[in-house]
């Protein structure tokens, strides 16, 4: 995963509530067994206009996307976060984001930035004609127009995309811890670790 | 642990804590993890590019289901016949490959268990009460009418699960959901439910695991408590959970996968001391009256777009959010329905019994209780019936259920995702309508331009029997 420390230019201003996964991808892009090239797919239905914000000649591969309340709300699928990257997006603005996406967004590199509504209001304004700069270090959103916007992030989060590290290598570190979980609970709770190793 | 009265959600979370962090994340241990052909292929590449191998295969299970068409498989030879979609062809034969690959046990396409993974994973005894579930299929919620810890996670975590057999997770808030009382005459486990979107809206449960409570809950059968779990993400909550009781163990008990003999003694015994204790506080309460919930059903692309059959469809301007009101035009828009329509005059031309939501046996039955003796309208031109899985089919079928289905014109098929998502060759085409017992009504969610109206099996088959939305309480 590469490092990320600030995110920077146009922002598409979408604005759109509870913009859905099969809004982002939808089901018939998922029938891809990599993660490269689905950006051909990410809003589809949106995009079948041609007077869309995504192609235009100004946001088009625009690093930061606005949207409304509860974004990347619906099915799991993490072709939403590499659609979007692919699309060249890298960071997301929005007052709310559904805990998958979220989670999803992180672990593929993608910034989820959540401020309240009047934030985004503002930003949306701006985005129409001005760039946006989002600096992970000091949490802030800042405009040329001196607006300044604070924004809390997970400090484990923070760390990982700062430093670019890798979960799953973070967490293989912990296989003594694992293996000790395994024993103790081996005892205490013997059928769950049976799986499918003791099948009829 | 500790003294403090907890919830059932702490009590499980507690219970599988590996070691918690300074920042307050916690590396959570996982039981069972089931993986489908769809969110799984770019986890076990991962792996392969990395070295990577299967910490615990035996606590993972593979299923193919997404994109398994639902015709015939094998032909009279008892050869397969080859999938004409060749993307989804790759991504099934990708899961044929990974699974054994990696040491883990494939249910595959002319297994008689193969069906939707969640119906599988509860039918095989795979998955148990106070376990931690995961899969990549943010259906996964619907494990917790079993009492277990049950969410969708990314192909990432995918991955991470494969490695680790944990994942590294903050602690969600607690919800109550408590609904009272007695459901009325041709309300099903999928009308609360549906409620329950309306009342919380899309997004009321975010950062929440919500506990279904209250006597409404408990008189389910376990069948309807998985309908209830399995929509928990639909109002934005990544887990349902209703705690396990004696229904819970009659339905766990002799199951393939399910514990044994003395073990089976210790798990009840485990089972029950998870209930949430007494004076047990949530983050958050809502109470539903059973008594103010009727046969529901949806008439936008979101399902907090719900409404009692009886409604009509509301105006914009109804709405007090100007963002809602938006989004209720488009919403109207795209569905072809104007402000002021009743809902029972909305017609149908695609009837769809199946998911997992509601594709058990119970769902069948409930179908076909309001079909029998009955045909499908004229206007209906397609409607299916996909059982959950393999052995629902075969269920049914020893009951006779699907002589009922093909008598009313119905499609008899084989297991699988099927129309709820139109991975597969069941699609809704554009611009027609189909009531379906899924769980999403999202722009495009059956086909492109598909307009979809979420309903119970006993509504979808009273749907198709009138040809328009209809109030399975005047067919009785």
């Amino acid at each position: 995963m590469e490092a990320l420390r600030e995110v920077s230019g146009r922002a598409i201003p979408f604005g759109r509530k509870n913009v859905d996964t099969d809004v982002i991808i939808p089901a018939h892009w998922l029938k891809t067994i990599t993660r490269d090239g689905l950006g051909r797919g990410a809003f589809e239905a949106l995009r079948s206009d041609p007077d869309n914000l995504f192609d235009s000649a100004e946001f088009k591969g625009s690093p930061i996307l606005i949207a409304g309340d509860n974004f990347g709300c619906g099915s799991s699928r993490e072709h939403a976060a590499w659609a979007l990257l692919d699309l060249g997006i890298t960071a997301v603005i929005a007052p709310s984001f559904s805990d998958i996406f979220s989670g999803n967004a992180f672990k593929n590199g993608i910034l989820t930035v959540v401020l309240p509504q009047e934030a985004i209001d503002r930003l949306m304004d701006v985005a129409q004609t001005d760039p946006v700069s989002i600096d992970l270090e000091s949490q802030t959103v800042t405009t040329p127009f001196q607006d300044r916007f604070t924004f809390e992030i997970d400090p484990f989060r923070k760390h990982c995309l700062l430093n670019g590290l890798d979960e799953v290598g973070l967490t293989l570190a912990r296989g003594e811890a694992i293996a000790a979980y395994e024993n103790k609970s081996k005892g205490e709770t013997p059928w769950l670790a049976h799986g499918t190793g003791e099948a009829a | 642990m500790t003294s403090k009265p907890r919830t059932l959600y702490e009590k499980i979370w507690d219970a599988h804590i590996v070691e918690t962090r300074d920042d307050g994340t916690s590396l959570i241990y996982i039981d069972r993890h089931l993986v489908h052909e769809v969110t799984s292929p770019q986890a076990f590449e991962a792996l392969r590019v990395s070295g990577r191998t299967v910490r615990r295969p035996d606590l993972t299970l593979a299923v193919p289901d997404h994109n398994l068409p639902t015709t015939a498989r094998r032909d009279g030879a008892g050869q397969p016949i080859p999938i004409a979609d060749p993307e989804s062809a790759q991504q099934l034969a990708a899961l044929t490959r990974n699974a054994p690959e990696f040491g883990i046990r494939l249910i595959g396409d002319a297994d008689v268990e193969q069906g939707i993974v969640h119906v599988v994973g509860p039918e095989q005894g795979f998955s148990l009460p106070g376990a931690t579930i995961v899969c990549g299929d943010s259906h996964t919620a619907c494990h917790g009418g079993l009492g277990a810890l049950a969410f969708g996670i990314g192909t990432s975590e995918v991955e991470h699960v494969l490695a680790t057999q944990t994942l590294l997770l903050k602690q969600s808030k607690t919800m109550e959901v408590r609904v009272d009382g007695q459901l009325g005459p041709g309300v099903s486990a999928k009308d609360v439910v549906l409620h329950i979107c309306g009342v919380l809206r899309a997004s009321g449960g975010t950062g929440y695991v919500i506990e279904y409570t209250g006597s409404a809950i408990r008189d389910l059968s376990i069948e309807g408590r998985l309908t209830i779990s399995n929509m928990a993400i639909e109002h934005g909550a990544r887990a349902g959970l209703i705690a396990p009781d004696d229904k819970t163990f009659a339905y766990v008990k002799g199951r393939p996968y399910a514990p044994k003999g003395a073990e089976w003694d210790a798990a009840v015994a485990w089972w029950t001391s998870l209930a949430t204790d007494p004076g047990a506080t949530y983050d958050k309460v809502v109470v539903i009256n059973a008594a103010d919930i009727a046969p529901s059903v949806t008439w936008g692309t979101s399902p907090e777009d719900v409404l009692p059959i009886t409604g009509v469809v509301p105006a914009p301007e109804s709405f007090e959010d100007p963002s809602k009101q938006d989004a209720a035009r488009k919403s109207l828009d795209y569905m072809g329905i104007e402000p002021g329509m009743r809902l029972t005059d909305i017609e149908v031309q695609n009837v769809f019994i199946g998911s997992c939501t509601n594709s058990r046996i119970e769902d069948l039955r409930a179908a076909a209780a309001v079909l029998k003796g009955r045909k499908k309208a004229a206007n209906v031109r397609w409607a299916i019936v996909v059982p959950g899985s393999g052995l629902v089919k075969q269920q049914a079928e020893a009951e006779g259920l699907d002589r009922i289905f093909l008598d009313a014109g119905f499609e008899w098929r084989e297991p699988g995702c099927s129309a709820c998502l139109a991975m597969n060759p069941d699609k809704v085409p554009a611009g027609e309508r189909c009531a379906s017992t899924s769980n999403r009504n999202f722009v495009g969610r059956q086909g492109p331009g598909a307009r979809t109206h979420l309903v119970s099996p006993a509504m979808a088959a009273a749907a198709a029997v009138t040809g328009k939305l209809a109030d399975v309480r005047t067919l009785a």
